[in-house]
């Protein structure tokens, strides 16, 4: 299999890619790690005009911290962010969860989490941290809240004239922890369920900050805001994450399929939010 | 257009569509054919390539985006010496049936061993969690890995 016809234009700057895009319109596609696009290019899924690679463009490829925050530029990989010690909680946990090693040698988490799979791991880990989506147009820079950016399968709500340059992602300044607890059929296959979840304590032990997101039970990356309401300013204990999980076990919508049972995929939910928030609080407890 | 990628140490300029994959690219252009294509959807790994020294899938790279790369294909790893030590392990160890797989999982391993020279089963599942073999002979793949490990540390102990 291969693409149909397309016109490459290797950007060398954010501006230069920004333009090129522009001046595509509608047939206009980023390329970063091509892990998603250029499969759905060789299906014949998408047929993008003009392919705007955006590999050599400088200074897009670190992660770090900085003011408080996790800085991911849009060419850093799946791997980097692996073997990247700025990481916290729920992001360093679901990393190796994406996708294979192969393909996380070459995908971008940016392009992951603008691609908008609605079975991708990235967009639920995002919704239970918070995070902002910085995106560049031809008027300057903006950053959209991750749960703005989300708006279905496959799309976001990122301007046709934009690109993913980075995400920010809050990083916690008290005692704090996270899970993804992803159930697959095989490495590399997507989430049958997965659940990401984030805590945060403050001084008596009482949870200050709570996120909680599922992949691959609903149309879309799902947070739980209902649980996460209940675990704030709660002391952490088996009853209140049973309660919690009861709260995520009804916000899914699995369907049955070859992945499995909707009943029984329900009950995974139940099972991964009461281990995920056990995990998480354990992991705040030491940290 | 015009790239110009090292491939086993020597550089291969052409002239290419945008839309060549890099996989099509090294087996058809320039004539390599140890690297293969089996799924041909970023799932099976057959089809891998070091590029700058990280395996990636050859089928799900553009020719255009390894510009100024360095890969290396199955056939770059034998040495002036002979068999790269991952080669010999694999013949050694048995660590291929059909050997449709082999050119993926050598380069993965390959890969493996030049950062961990003592690689555990749990760290050898999961470096060729990306490769599938089909035969099902994962066992003998693990232990050729290690064996190549094992024998490129004592190598280099004894030097």
């Amino acid at each position: 299999m291969f693409p149909s016809r397309f016109d490459l234009v290797v950007a060398q700057s954010v501006g230069e890619a920004v333009e090129a895009k522009a001046d595509a319109g509608e047939g206009g596609r980023f390329l970063a790690g091509g892990q998603s696009l250029i499969p759905m290019m060789k299906m014949r899924v998408a047929f993008p005009e003009t392919l705007i690679d955006i590999n050599r463009i400088a200074g897009l490829d670190a992660i770090e911290r900085a003011n408080g925050h996790l800085q991911v530029g849009a060419l850093v990989r799946h791997a980097d962010v692996v073997a990247s010690d700025a990481t916290f909680g729920a992001i360093a946990a679901a990393a190796p969860w994406v996708a294979d090693p192969l393909v996380r040698n070459r995908g971008t988490m940016c392009g992951s989490v603008a691609h908008c799979d609605p079975e991708g791991d990235w967009n639920s880990v995002l919704l239970a941290t918070g995070a902002d989506v910085l995106a560049q147009g031809p008027n300057g820079e903006r950053s959209i809240p991750i749960a703005d950016f989300v708006d279905g399968a496959f799309t976001s709500t990122l301007g046709e004239d934009e690109l993913v340059v980075g995400l920010r992602i809050p990083v916690p300044s008290g005692r704090s922890g996270g899970a993804y607890l992803k159930l697959e059929r095989k490495v590399g296959d997507y989430a049958t369920v997965a659940v990401a979840c984030h805590l945060e304590l403050d001084d008596s032990g009482a949870i200050s900050a709570a996120g909680l997101a599922l992949t691959s039970v609903n149309p879309i990356n799902t947070k739980v805001a209902d649980a996460e309401a209940l675990l704030v300013g709660q002391q952490p204990s088996d009853e209140l994450f049973a309660e919690a999980a009861e709260l995520a076990a009804t916000a899914a919508e699995p369907r049955d399929d070859v992945r499995g049972t909707a009943a029984w995929k329900r009950q995974v939910v139940r099972t991964y939010t009461k281990r995920g928030l056990a995990a998480a609080v354990q992991q705040a407890e030491g940290s | 257009m015009e790239i110009n990628i090292t491939i086993n140490g020597s550089d291969h300029a052409s002239d290419v569509e945008p839309r060549t994959l890099l996989v099509d690219h090294i087996r058809r252009t320039v004539g390599l054919t140890g690297t293969h294509v089996g799924c041909d959807t970023t799932s099976c790994g057959a089809c891998t390539v070091l590029m700058d020294g990280n395996p990636v899938k050859a089928c799900t790279v553009l020719a255009a985006q390894a510009d100024g790369t360095e890969v290396t294909t199955v056939e770059g790893l034998k040495t002036a010496d002979g068999l790269h030590p991952i080669q010999s392990a694999f013949t050694d160890d048995h660590g291929l049936q059909c050997g449709f797989c082999t050119p993926g999982m050598m380069l993965v391993g390959a890969s493996l061993i030049a950062e961990n020279a003592d690689p555990s089963d749990d760290e050898v599942r999961w470096a060729i969690s990306g490769n599938l073999c089909r035969c099902t002979g994962y066992i003998n793949i693990v232990k050729a890995i290690q064996t190549a490990a094992a024998r490129v540390a004592e190598s280099s102990n004894g030097s």
